[in-house]
Formats: structure tokens, C-alpha cells, sequence
């Protein structure tokens, strides 16, 4: 696969001596769906705001498809490629109703008017708010207007979304809502997705899991690799599903076959097959 | 109260006058309020006022509507009535003590009053069909010839649809900031005035931390969608002239020749 | 005896207007002394509507409010004082903080209920202790403070005023796993010590299941069970038809007994669930 962004050596401090990410290396490939885990001020937030040229690095090079983010002349060119969607879904729509502030991005980048029409219908009916796209952004649920955030970004046709924690405000439904269509997004399109969030069963969902620590990278690896080193990701401040855990307390006591499971059907798959077994 | 005004609000539908042109629409409604003012006898100032009449019917806006739009500024209406009732000199027809009403001071208060009515009744009725983010569009379009003497037209335009699209976010917050500190035993209700100034320190002071904060993010989201400025961009939504608004141009042509006929035919009222 | 007694409460939002809303409708329930009571629901049961009917927010359309065995509502009565007794901590109370000092800010409900000086100090410095605040931290601007510690001082304001309630909405939305466990564990700790009532709010399944005594479930602006929490699990059927979530752990349980084994569903806390599949594993492979 294509190397999509490239971080190299990359350091960030905020303010001079507080070194929030030191000399990071990783790469995101076209088409990964990458999770992001990390305590509170591990710097994955700092991470995503790099990945789009908000942040510059202090040292270092941050590169989106070949062009380092520190080119003011090409930052347009890297925010049509990795689109951003916030944490906070009131604070990132612009305009009053749906289908306006879907089409804030296009209208920025000076789009033909039926050319904008065309897309922004299409990106609404892809993360499915194109019923609500007259509604003012006040009316719709936290979900919803998560939702909306999205189509604002697709309709850029991006090769990559960064999503910073977009799901840490909403209530169940909501947060299924959003990975259901960003995961949706990742299988049909092919758009990268990397996702910032501190929700365990999130990541679990992912092809591949890249775990924060005092401004480094701690681990990198798939899921079932990543959620298997429950020790680690502890002493960190962070967990794994609890169906995990139950597994691997039962390999532990009950002399269960070691495995690392990620979610509940795989867990009860696990013990099924192991009770018969005897 | 509060909610008894109506002025300023949109009633969303599909009429011939909501599927207007929001730019026609202002232009109609600058060039009534100024032939409401040349109009200078009732006859003419009711000619005049026929046209957002006839706008109103084709509007589908119900008539208590309307009339909720003038209502509350009744009282306004009703002093500047007895102004020109008791000031304006002429052939009187009532006479005592030191009061005296003339036919003239009559003639002058109709006029005025209804001036005042037909301009509520033209102004609601713009807003009344005209959705908050089409007029700032529309006022932004119109305005775009100041560009060229550098005032800042695309950033006033924009800063008006952040505020629409951020005032009900922060009634909702202020209303919810409130109830925090209620929790917390703040007494909003009572006390005399320095008092309640005071109480009203820990609504503000988290109302406008949150408000900082908002437009930081939002200047973030705005720039990580390519955001710089009015320059080079495109709209979504293009206004385009339909014979509608010719009809309505028109229509308002009919109402000044209207006005002025009636002008020159039976003369001013204001010659006393 | 009862903490809180609520009887046929409705309340209706814009009565009389096309928006009219019924948020809650004919509820009635006691809340027992000194238990830990969960609350679940999801987003427009009426969950929020009702917490904020515990503390006098908000009035009654109709039916009554007990705090205490006090009708709130009646006449003569003082409204704020309840405010005082049942302490509620919004979702995100990070916004309510305004004063110069974290001191202050936690002192601005003791200093409402007209104490003295020296009971507010030890009431501030008692709830920081509570909460894990550092006494260093209670001269620092609150705007200085990091999100989990703003949170921590805001929880500190309300249990300040020494609740004989605590309700908190939503207390751990947005912190990171490491900051989730630690402040539930100490509410839970501030709950044992104190004896005091606490309502814990949230959608988490796992937090509720871990810390609560009793759980209440609201839906559709009604009351559809309170009940202790194994019993309102071992439901999971009219819960997941509600379109409210199940602990994982009991989802586990589940599976395993619709593929047909002979597994007790009722447990919910790790180790019980623990403790069920070995023993499952021991009784199916004699």
C-alpha cells in the first residue's frame, strides 16, 4: 500500500522545554483504518493537529502524499487531502442549516456552484443526514451533528479523515452512529481513517492500533496484538474491552488456551469452545 | 410578552414572494420606505401602502401575524398621533379651553401613523419570508461594490451568519450555566440592583470563557476546511432573477406612478 | 426512610403550544437513605428532566416532590435551602467555574448558605480531599487547572455544601480510562465515608453495574424499573428493546446461553462472571 502521510523525527513543544511529542516516526498508509489510543496529555491530540498542517512541527517534517505540511503555499492542497473532524460538534459547524455548511468547504476552494449542489448532495446521503439537510444545526443530536462534520469533510473528497476524539461527547447511540459511518466510509471509498479516541471497543474495530505514551509511540500493531499486552496498556492509563480482560483472566485462572479475544461474540465463542472441549 | 413579538422572525413556506429573490426583496423594501415618505396626503400614503398589502395576501402569512408585527409598538404609534393631533394648526373642528383639533392636525396623524404601520407591516414581511442566512447573503452580494472602496464586506457577512448560527448554542449554554449555579444556592431573584449585577458575574464570566473557547475551535474547524477568506470563493446557492421579481418590480412601478398621481392631484398635507 | 419521595410527577415542557412536550409522565418512587442508585436511560427518556425536579430546578407540572418528607412546593417553604440538600453536578461541570481561586470557587455554595468562615474553610478543604485535589492546586486560578482537575474542582463545589444527595450527571464523559476509574472510585469512597446518598447518571453499563446498589431505568418519560442491579440486568430483553445497552460481560453471558449452556446470567461484576464460567467449565467437564 501507498504511504499516505509520513511523519519524520518529528518533535512538538507547545512552549520551550515542554516537549509534547519527541522525535516521532510513523506513517499512515492510503486506505488504513488506524486508532489512536493515549492517556489525557499523551499527545495524540497534538499528533491528529499536526497530520493537517494546524500545527507545524518544531523539528521534524510532517509529510501529506509527498508535501511537508510547512509549505504555506500547498496548505490548501493538504487540507483537501486529510480532512478534520473536532471533538466538539457545536463548535466546527459554521453555517445555519445542514446543507450550507456542507458546502463551506467546496465554496472555500471555489468550486462551480452546480459542481458544489452535485457533491454536497452526495455527501449527505452518504453519512445519511440528506432528510435533515434544511435543518438549522441546533435542532440535531450530538450524533447528528457529528454526522454532518463529516459530510462537511467527504465532500472535499479527502484521501484521509482525522477524527479527534469525535465521539468523546456523545451518548451510545450517537458514538455508533459516527464509527458505523466513518468505518463505512474506510470500506467503500477506500478514505484512510485515523482515529484519536479513548474508547477502548473503538479501537478494537480498527486494522491497526497505535498506543501514545509521553510523546512517543509505544506500540503499533493490530488490535489483537496490541490488547493482548493488558499489562502494559495499564500502567499506561488506559484498558481494554472488558470482554479481553474476562478472556485473559480465565487464561490466567482456569487454565483457558490463551487467545486474545475483542469482543463479546469472540468471547463467548472462545469459552464455548473451550467448555466443550472440557 | 417577549414572545409576542413577531418582528425579525422567519415563517418558513413556498409562496411566490418566499421564492422572490432575497436581493429584489430589499431593494423593494428600501425603495417602499422611501415612497411611503414622498407620499405626502392619505390618499397617496394609502396607494402606497396597497403594495406590501397585496404582498402580505400573496405572502400566505396569516393576517394576525401581520398584525402582531405593529401591535407592540401600538403605544408608540398612538403618542405620535396625539403629537400632530394637538400641534398642527388649521381650520379647527373641536375648540376648548387650550385644546384645539384641527382637520389639518387629523389629516397629518393618519398619515403618519399609517406611515409607520405599512413600514412594520413592509419590513416584517421581508423577514417574515426570507430566511436569516438568504438576507445576510443577499446584503452581502449587494453589498459587494463597497469592496471596492475596501470596506470589509465578506467578513461583515460572515460574522453575521456566525452570530445566527451561534445564538441559540449560547442561549442553551447561558440557560444551562444558570441552572449550574442555581444548584449551587445562587440567588438570581433577589436583592436590590448592585446586588443582582453582582449575581449575574458567575453567569458571564463562564459564558464568555466558553465563548473564547468556541471561537477558538471553530476558527480551527473553519481553517482545517480551507477557510481564507472571502477571496476566490464560490456559492452554493446563486441568486438568480426570475420574472417573478419582474412582476413584482412592476408591481411596486404601478404603486410609485400611484403615489405621485395622487401627490400632484390633491397636494400635501404638511402646509400648515 | 426515604431520602427523596416523588409522587405522580408529570412535568410538560411549553404547555399550551404546539411544542408541548410530556417529559415525564406520572412517575413515583422513593430513593432510600444512604443507597448508591444508578440511573439509566437513553438520550430523551426524561432522566435529566427528573434529576432536576430533586433539587427544585424545576417545578412540577403536577405531583409531588419529598425531599427529606418535606412537599418542596408548599407554601412557605425555601426553595434554595433544597438546593443545599440535594446537590447536583451537571455533565461537563467544568463550565460552572468562575472565581479567581479554586478556593473560591469551591466556597461560592458554602458561602450561599451563609456559614462561617472557618466552617467554609474546612468544608473546602474536606471536599478538595474527596475529590483528590491537591492543597496546592486551591490557590491556582481554576482556568489554569487541566480538564480532569476542573471537573475534580467543580464536583468539589457541590459536595462543599454537604449534600445529604449527591446526584451526578454523567460525572466521567470525556476523561480518559485511567481518569474514569479513579474519580468513580473515589465518589464511591466519598460515599462510604459520608453515609450520604449519592445518584450516579450514565451510559456506561460497566460503571453502573460496578458501583450501584439499586438501579432505576426511565423510558419514555416513564419509570420502568428500579430495581437492585442483577435483577434489572437478568431483563436484558425489554432493556436492549428500550434501545439501552447491556454490560459486556452480561452480553457474554448471553451468548453462551442462547448457544445452549446452562449459565447463570444474574452475574455482572468481573469476578462473579469469573467465578460463573469456571464453574461452568468445572460442572460441563465432569
Amino acid at each position: 500500500m501507498e504511504t499516505l502521510i509520513k511523519l519524520e523525527n518529528v518533535s512538538f513543544s507547545y512552549e520551550e522545554g515542554k516537549t509534547v511529542l519527541d522525535r516521532l516516526n510513523i506513517e499512515f498508509k492510503q486506505g488504513e483504518f488506524v486508532a489512536v489510543l493515549g492517556h489525557n496529555g499523551s499527545g495524540k491530540s497534538t499528533l491528529a493537529k499536526l497530520l493537517n498542517g494546524i500545527l507545524e512541527p518544531t523539528a521534524g517534517k510532517v509529510l501529506v502524499s509527498g508535501i511537508p505540511t510547512t509549505d504555506p503555499e500547498r496548505l490548501k492542497e493538504i487540507r483537501r487531502i486529510v480532512g478534520m473532524v473536532f471533538q466538539n460538534p457545536d463548535n466546527q459547524i459554521v453555517a445555519t442549516t445542514v446543507e450550507e455548511d456542507t458546502a463551506f468547504a467546496l465554496e472555500n476552494l471555489g468550486v462551480e456552484p452546480e459542481e458544489i449542489r452535485r457533491r454536497v448532495d452526495e455527501a449527505l446521503k452518504r453519512v445519511d443526514m440528506y432528510a435533515y439537510r434544511q435543518h438549522p444545526p441546533h435542532k440535531l443530536s450530538g450524533g447528528q451533528k457529528q454526522r454532518v462534520a463529516i459530510a462537511g469533510v467527504i465532500a472535499m473528497n479527502p484521501r484521509c479523515i482525522v477524527l479527534d476524539e469525535p465521539t468523546a461527547m456523545l451518548d451510545p447511540k450517537g458514538r455508533k452512529e459516527v464509527i458505523e459511518t466513518v468505518k463505512e466510509l474506510n470500506r467503500t471509498k477506500g478514505v484512510t481513517v485515523i482515529l484519536v479516541t479513548h474508547y477502548m471497543d473503538e479501537a478494537a474495530q480498527a486494522d491497526r492500533v497505535v498506543v501514545m505514551d509521553q510523546g512517543g509511540v509505544l506500540l503499533d500493531d493490530t488490535p489483537r496484538q496490541v490488547f493482548g499486552q493488558m499489562e502494559l496498556l495499564k500502567s499506561v492509563g488506559l484498558d481494554v474491552p472488558p470482554s479481553t480482560e474476562l478472556y485473559l483472566d480465565l487464561v490466567k485462572t482456569g487454565g483457558f488456551e490463551l487467545a486474545v479475544v475483542l469482543n463479546p461474540t469472540e468471547c463467548a465463542e472462545k469459552i464455548a469452545e473451550q467448555i466443550r472441549r472440557g | 410578552m417577549l414572545r409576542d413579538i413577531t418582528l425579525g422572525q422567519y415563517i418558513p413556506g413556498d409562496s411566490v414572494v418566499h421564492r422572490m429573490d432575497p436581493r429584489m426583496k430589499i431593494l423593494l423594501t428600501l425603495g417602499f420606505t422611501v415612497i411611503l415618505f414622498v407620499a405626502n396626503n392619505i390618499s397617496a400614503v394609502v396607494a402606497a401602502g396597497m403594495f406590501p398589502l397585496v404582498a402580505a395576501v400573496f405572502s400566505h402569512i396569516s393576517y394576525n401575524v401581520i398584525v402582531r408585527s405593529f401591535k407592540p409598538l401600538l403605544p408608540f404609534i398612538l403618542f405620535t398621533v396625539i403629537l400632530n393631533l394637538f400641534y398642527v394648526g388649521g381650520d379647527p373642528i373641536v375648540e376648548f379651553w387650550v385644546i384645539k383639533i384641527t382637520w389639518q392636525g387629523l389629516h397629518v396623524s393618519a398619515i403618519m401613523s399609517l406611515r409607520i404601520i405599512f413600514m412594520l407591516i413592509g419590513g416584517s414581511l421581508l423577514t417574515f419570508t426570507t430566511s436569516p442566512i438568504l438576507l445576510t447573503d443577499a446584503i452581502e452580494r449587494l453589498m459587494g461594490p463597497l469592496k471596492k472602496i475596501r470596506v470589509p464586506v465578506h467578513e461583515i457577512a460572515m460574522m453575521m451568519t456566525i452570530a445566527l448560527r451561534f445564538i441559540p448554542t449560547l442561549i442553551e449554554e447561558t440557560n444551562k450555566i444558570m441552572n449550574a449555579q442555581k444548584a449551587r444556592g445562587a440567588d438570581m431573584e433577589q436583592g436590590n440592583l448592585v446586588q443582582r449585577i453582582r449575581a449575574l458575574i458567575p453567569i458571564l464570566i463562564p459564558l464568555f470563557v466558553s465563548a473564547f473557547k468556541r471561537a477558538d475551535e471553530l476558527a480551527l474547524a473553519m481553517e482545517s476546511r480551507c477557510y481564507t477568506g472571502g477571496e476566490g470563493r464560490t456559492r452554493m446557492k446563486v441568486m438568480k432573477m426570475s420574472a417573478r421579481d419582474g412582476w413584482a418590480s412592476l408591481c411596486f412601478l404601478v404603486s410609485v406612478g400611484l403615489v405621485i398621481a395622487c401627490n400632484i392631484r390633491f397636494g400635501s398635507a404638511f402646509q400648515y | 426512610m426515604s431520602a427523596i419521595t416523588v409522587r405522580q410527577l408529570t412535568h410538560i415542557y411549553s404547555p399550551d403550544t404546539p411544542f408541548k412536550q410530556v417529559a415525564l409522565n406520572e412517575v413515583s418512587l422513593d430513593i432510600q437513605k444512604g443507597e448508591f442508585l444508578g440511573i439509566i436511560g437513553y438520550t430523551g427518556s426524561g432522566k435529566s428532566t427528573l434529576i432536576q425536579h430533586f433539587n427544585g430546578l424545576l417545578k412540577p407540572t403536577s405531583g409531588t416532590v419529598l425531599v427529606d418528607g418535606e412537599d418542596i412546593w408548599k407554601k412557605g417553604y425555601d426553595i434554595r435551602s433544597v438546593r443545599f440538600k440535594v446537590g447536583l453536578v451537571f455533565q461537563y461541570p467544568e463550565y460552572q467555574l468562575f472565581e479567581e481561586t479554586v478556593y473560591k470557587d469551591i466556597a461560592f455554595g458554602p458561602k450561599n448558605m451563609g456559614l462561617s468562615t472557618e466552617e467554609i474553610d474546612s468544608r473546602v478543604r474536606e471536599a478538595a480531599e474527596f475529590t483528590g485535589l491537591a492543597p496546592e492546586l486551591l490557590q491556582r486560578s481554576p482556568f489554569e487547572l487541566s480538564g480532569g482537575q476542573k471537573r475534580r474542582a467543580a464536583i468539589a463545589g457541590v459536595m462543599a455544601m454537604r449534600p445529604q444527595v449527591l446526584i451526578l450527571d454523567e460525572l466521567a464523559a470525556g476523561l480518559d480510562p485511567k481518569g474514569r476509574n479513579k474519580i468513580l472510585n473515589q465518589i464511591k469512597e466519598y460515599h462510604s465515608k459520608t453515609g450520604s446518598t449519592v445518584l450516579l447518571v450514565s451510559h456506561s453499563m460497566e460503571d453502573i453495574a460496578r458501583y450501584s446498589g439499586r438501579v432505576l431505568v426511565m423510558h419514555r418519560g416513564s419509570l420502568l424499573m428500579l430495581d437492585e442491579v442483577s435483577k434489572v440486568f437478568a431483563r436484558a430483553d425489554e432493556l436492549v428493546k428500550t434501545g439501552l445497552d447491556l454490560p459486556e460481560l452480561t452480553k457474554v453471558l448471553l451468548i453462551l446461553q442462547q448457544r445452549g449452556f446452562p449459565v447463570n446470567t444474574s452475574a455482572y461484576t468481573k469476578e462473579d462472571v469469573r467465578a460463573e464460567l469456571l464453574r461452568l467449565k468445572g460442572v460441563t467437564g465432569c
